[in-house]
């Protein structure tokens, strides 16, 4: 069994919450003290209110909206699935980030009697720029149109157009009524004009991980074992994560940013030795030759080193309330590598309506900047685009300790660095 | 090999293991809570494949509300002792006299509220900057917003307003003096999830979790309720000899059993996939108290 996890973008109002709830109680997903809890809440419809299985903190059920991204767990016999629930409102497109971050496919929700809006331009432009491959063009409330297909073809093609503009590829456009189960776990008997899988099937049909094994293989240090006992003297092993493709026994590699090179002496995974272990394993890497290595610092084949660089363009989603100008300083944490980083310029804003660049010399709280930084200390990364793990970073405010910005680098060699061009289209993958 | 082949569970692991060593990374006194309870046995083996074979760069911390199962209390030494790690048990009774606190009091005095006391004052004594917990999301719906770096202030309060936001798997630790930061490795384990561990990596379990016969108290709920030295009963009370196990471990007068013949790990799946009732509603009594009773603790420093 297989793990898929999967943002949905929308608001209350297009029936997320509904959408949900639908989708865990149509797969026995919920418990019946909940739906007991559940049915003791005045509804206006008479029935249950199946929005009311997302809704957690007080002040969310209180003034009926969704303030923070939650995570809700379903499984059926073919996979386990983590929903990341965002919120829609335009304000809170820092919490579309943060769940589209781990996402790997987006629903994203539309009323059929609305169509395309701005919300759906604004999220599938900020699903796509975290590098999410599957879309479902989830349109709801069917039973407010009629069941219409000719209402969900023009849909169809106006999203057609958004798709183009944002180059994304993988696309299941699904009919459906959230509210009365049409086409989210059965197929519907309203929609026979429609002969695609429910969106269960479709959820559990869809390639589940990229092919994180078939990329440049990457791998960070995040802690030094040393048991020094008498037993293991000697034992130096490098705990970390594989970020992405294959390690071997035997490999020849690079110790980055220093650029030692040596060998893998051995892959442990539960002190057992392993052969071969890949992405997204957590393992500990022994070397063959004594040669300093910390928390922090990338193990990489020698013939697949990434750039390191001081300087890199990014794009920066700002998630602070007050606002960014150029020339602040900040911590950059790169997974484990955490350096000073300083942010001269800020090179564009991107408008999330039209995808298009927009001048600007401050990013406001859920603005989408591109941007340039320097490093105090070398950093060992690749371009997002290439690689979703060693292309993100975090920016954290040196004072209080909060995380500021999510960062997708661009570019880390200078020669690729963009001048500002306003009014150009922002987005290329 | 490729990726897909990775199960479920595999990746959950990793997961895991990823967010403990980040722990060890990023922190100077880290800690980890143990209770006992079937998570954070779990907590403990996913420690090993983390750390192995080195030692734990944390002590085991059991926070004792005096309110145990003693099976649970023999598992833990025994635990420690094979692992050959520090354990350092608090005991809610000593804080209890020591801030002049009120004990519990009524039919079923649970000292669940008075346990964040003992916490917020283990973490002072050792100066803990984080504290790993074995919290899951599916556990309730305020937990469902937790991150899996949780940051609170000097009194242990959780804002939910104020969260980070958490981005792919970056974790960010940065803390100023005083703060103190929750970390909770299988946020995204469900209870078949950490059962289904247990079985593949043929985890022992304190033999509450199994079916056994118990002298309970039945509550008006029609909850049944181990009969223990704590519990103040009237004449009227019904107790009963039942065939029960505990689906999860905490403070004895307010943890239910429920009705089972389970005898292995495959049963108790089994069990759970027929279930019909969440773990926290079957076992819980605090939760029920008010809609927020999670929130509200944890604003107030629960974990």
């Amino acid at each position: 069994m297989d793990l898929l996890r999967f943002i949905t973008c929308g608001s209350v109002d297009d029936g997320k919450s509904t959408l949900i709830g639908r989708l865990l109680y149509d797969s026995d997903s919920v418990s019946l003290d909940i739906l007991a809890a559940l049915e003791n809440k005045p509804t206006v419809h008479g029935t249950v209110d199946l929005a009311l299985l997302t809704d957690g903190l007080r002040a969310e059920r209180e003034q009926g909206i969704t303030i923070d991204v939650a995570y809700k767990y379903f499984t059926t016999p073919r996979r386990k699935f983590i929903i990341t629930d965002a919120p829609g409102h335009v304000q809170y497109t820092r919490n579309m980030v943060t769940g589209a971050s781990n996402a790997d496919l987006a629903i994203v929700l539309v009323d059929a009697r609305l169509g395309v809006i701005e919300q759906t331009r604004r999220h599938s432009m900020v699903a796509a720029l975290l590098g999410i491959r599957h879309f479902v063009l989830a349109v709801n409330k069917m039973d407010l149109v009629g069941y219409s297909q000719e209402v969900f073809d023009q849909i169809v093609a106006d999203y057609a157009e958004v798709a183009k503009q944002l180059r994304l590829t993988n696309i299941k456009a699904i009919p459906l009524s959230a509210l009365h189960g049409d086409n989210i776990v059965e197929r519907s008997t309203h929609l026979t004009w429609y002969n695609g899988p429910s969106l269960l099937e479709h959820l559990e049909s869809v390639p589940a991980t990229e092919e994180a094994s078939v990329q440049e293989s990457r791998f960070q240090v995040q802690y030094v074992i040393r048991p020094q006992t008498d037993e293991l003297p000697d034992y130096r092993g490098y705990a970390g994560r594989i970020q992405s493709g294959t390690y071997r026994k035997g490999d020849k590699v690079t110790v980055l940013p220093s650029g030692i090179e040596t060998a893998i002496e051995a892959i442990e995974i539960n002190q057992q030795e392993v052969e071969t272990a890949v992405a997204p394993q957590s393992v500990i890497l022994r070397l063959a030759d004594d040669v300093d290595v910390s928390r922090g610092d990338s193990i990489v084949p020698v013939k697949q080193v990434p750039h390191i660089t001081r300087e890199l363009e990014a794009t920066l989603c700002w998630m602070a309330e007050a606002p960014l100008r150029g020339g602040r300083k900040f911590l950059l944490q790169h997974h484990s590598a955490l350096v000073k980083a300083s942010l001269p310029t800020i090179l564009y804003k991107i408008d999330v309506q039209t995808f298009t660049h927009v001048a600007t010399d401050e990013a406001k709280l859920n603005d989408i900047v591109r941007v340039r930084l320097k490093t105090a200390a070398p950093i060992v990364a690749d371009p997002y685009r290439q690689n979703r793990d060693s292309g993100s970073f975090i920016l954290v405010d040196e004072q209080t300790g909060n995380t500021v910005a999510a960062g997708l680098i661009e570019a880390t060699d200078p020669e690729l660095f963009t001048e500002a061009e306003p009014g150009a289209l922002a987005f290329s993958i | 090999m490729s990726t897909s082949h990775l199960d479920y569970l595999d990746r959950l692991e990793a997961e895991a293991i990823h967010i403990m060593r980040e722990v060890a990374g990023q922190f100077e006194r880290p800690a980890l809570l143990f209770s006992g309870g079937k998570d954070s046995i779990v907590l403990t083996r996913l420690a090993e494949k983390a750390f192995r074979p080195g030692r734990f760069p944390f002590p085991l911390v059991h926070v004792d509300t005096g309110h145990n199962f003693p099976e649970v209390l023999a598992y833990r030494d025994e635990l420690a002792a094979r692992l050959g790690e520090k354990l350092i048990v608090r005991k809610v009774e000593d804080t209890i006299k020591q801030r002049g606190l009120r004990d519990a009091t009524g039919k079923f005095p649970s000292r669940n509220p008075l346990q964040t006391y003992t916490l917020l004052d283990v973490i002072e004594e050792f100066e803990f900057d984080a504290c790993i917990g074995g919290a899951r999301r599916d556990e309730e719906k305020a937990r469902a917003k937790e991150r899996i770096f949780s940051v609170r202030d000097e009194f242990g309060q959780w804002d939910p307003k104020r969260q980070r936001p958490e981005l792919w798997n970056v974790y960010n630790g940065k803390i100023q003096k005083g703060e103190n930061v929750r970390v909770f490795p299988i946020s995204n384990w469900t209870e078949l999830d950490v059962w289904r561990y247990i079985q593949r990596e043929n985890i022992a379990l304190p033999s509450i979790y199994f079916g056994h016969e118990r002298t309970c108290v039945v509550l008006p709920s029609g909850q049944l309720l181990g009969l223990s030295e704590h519990l103040q009963l009237d004449e009227t009370d019904e107790i009963v000899q039942r065939q029960v196990r505990y689906r999860t471990v905490g403070d004895s007068t307010c943890t239910a059993a429920v009705e089972s013949n389970a005898s292995t790990i495959d049963d108790i799946i089994e069990d759970l996939l027929l279930a019909k009732v969440s773990e926290r509603g079957a076992t819980r009594l605090d939760d029920n108290i008010s809609e927020a009773g999670m929130e509200d603790r944890k604003r107030n420093g629960y974990f």
